[in-house]
């Protein structure tokens, strides 16, 4: 049995074979419709994350199957202080795999350890949310054909956003990726990611406060939200929110063929009038996500293998 | 200098950096043994200028290379009929269980008291932990 906890738990060849039937599934969903018939999925969401439990849900009910589940700690048996062990050891008989959210980091690999059904790390705090990568994933193979020879930029915030870690981890796997790291002073990435990373892996990035100056040079420009559950004073949150607004002034520098991805929800670092260039890909993702995250339940129920799907 | 009496039989837990002593009585939990414990602070050492050293007294059966997770430069000697009859200086375990505790006050175990700390060696040359649960890291002396 297999889980998905971190990012890095899939090979390269795995993740390829995921965005594979992903696109498979994109093209004909019909095909996929009741490949899941029969099995539940448990969204157990221990913080409320409304985009990230309904695309998990949508994923398995496009598949045929059916979701139970709860949406916040309050309505679930850990306001009666019941362990993260002992709430799986029991949904693992009455679901065949189950999507995990919680704000403490671990969680899910604690879930892993005594689960008898696959679990998916749905989002562990600041720490990892593989589900994300994997629609990050998708959405920059499916808009460019490729996953190696690309320029991304990532900007805000570099040090609590737990996606841009993941994506950083992912994509430095494939050949000739450039990182241009947008952010202020304060919200660099970590210096694990830096040293143990980009360093270790001798990869080309640059760490900038500018924008504009790097625009042209991009393939992908990934935006970020500054999260004010990350900040433990709210002076510093208020001090940092608005440090990079992409407005339509800004995206003049950019190429025609660039695309904005973000991994939602935006506050206000993406202006709404660039909603509407063709650049802007930010909720085409969020579709493509259920795309993936449908593969990746057919993959980890094993049911990709033997249909011939 | 200081004078403590010789071992007969028993362990010297030596070159701990100095002011360290009392953190490795506390992770080997010294306090329960009911034989003697010199503890030495701040002794004279060629190599080190000060450090600190450990002497227990008696046969003594725990797996002592956990001390390499907390303290490299440490090593051991131990003793039989007054002579030092193996000395030899630490590996670094592959894991290691409620040895060292995670601090990240955003890790599960910091809301789930009965979860073992487990930390896994991720770099064996820098020697660095990792929490198992939240990937915080953990580096010693």
């Amino acid at each position: 049995m297999r889980h998905l906890i971190s990012p890095l738990d899939l090979s390269v060849e795995e993740l390829e074979h995921i965005l594979t039937l992903g696109e498979r599934i994109m093209k004909n969903p019909e095909k996929y419709a009741h490949v899941c018939e029969g099995k539940k999925l448990a969204t157990l969401f221990y913080e409320p994350s409304t985009r990230t439990r309904l695309s998990f849900e949508a994923a398995m009910l496009n598949l045929g199957g059916k979701v139970l589940g709860f949406s916040s700690a309050d309505s679930s048996s850990a306001s009666k202080g019941e362990s993260v062990a002992d709430t799986i050891r029991v949904i693992s008989s009455y679901a065949d795999i189950c999507a995990m959210r919680h704000p403490k980091e671990g969680a899910p690999t604690v879930a892993a350890m005594y689960s008898e059904i696959p679990v998916i790390n749905a989002g562990d705090g600041g720490h990892n949310h593989p589900t994300q990568t994997l629609t990050d994933l998708i959405t920059i193979k499916i808009l460019t054909g490729r996953l190696d020879n690309l320029t991304i930029g990532m900007c805000g915030d570099l040090k609590f956003g737990r996606t841009v870690h993941s994506l950083i981890n992912a994509m430095v796997r494939y050949p000739n990726v450039r990182f241009i790291l947008i952010s202020p002073n304060e919200l660099t990435i970590p210096d694990y990611l830096r040293a143990e990373v980009l360093d270790a892996g001798n990869i080309d990035y640059v760490e900038t406060n500018q924008l504009e100056q790097y625009m042209p040079e991009l393939d992908i420009l990934y935006m970020t939200r500054v999260q004010r559950e990350r900040f433990f004073n709210e002076e510093d949150y208020i001090r940092l929110k608005d440090s990079f607004i992409l407005d339509a002034s800004k995206l003049q520098y950019a190429r025609k063929d660039m695309y904005i991805l973000h991994p939602l929800p935006r506050v206000n670092e993406i202006s709404t009038e660039v909603d509407n260039d063709p650049r802007a890909v930010y909720f085409k993702q969020a579709k493509y996500g259920v795309y993936v995250r449908m593969a990746l339940i057919m993959n980890l129920l094993g049911l990709d293998q033997d249909t011939g799907l | 200098m200081l004078n403590i009496g010789g071992l007969n039989e028993g362990i010297v837990i030596d070159h701990i950096q100095a002011g360290g002593a009392m953190k490795i009585y506390e992770y080997l939990n010294l306090e329960k043994l009911d034989c003697s414990v010199a503890i030495i602070k701040n002794a004279r050492s060629n190599k080190m200028g000060k450090k600190d050293i450990i002497k227990i007294e008696g046969p003594f059966d725990i797996d002592l290379n956990v001390l390499g997770v907390l303290d490299h430069k440490i090593t051991i000697n131990v003793i039989k009929d007054n002579q030092i009859v193996e000395k030899h200086t630490l590996s670094l375990p592959d894991t290691v269980t409620n040895i060292i505790k995670c601090k990240n006050p955003r890790c599960i175990t910091s809301i789930e008291q009965e979860l073992p700390h487990t930390f896994k060696l991720t770099d064996r040359a820098d020697r660095i932990y990792r929490c198992i649960y939240c990937e915080s890291k953990f580096k010693g002396n």
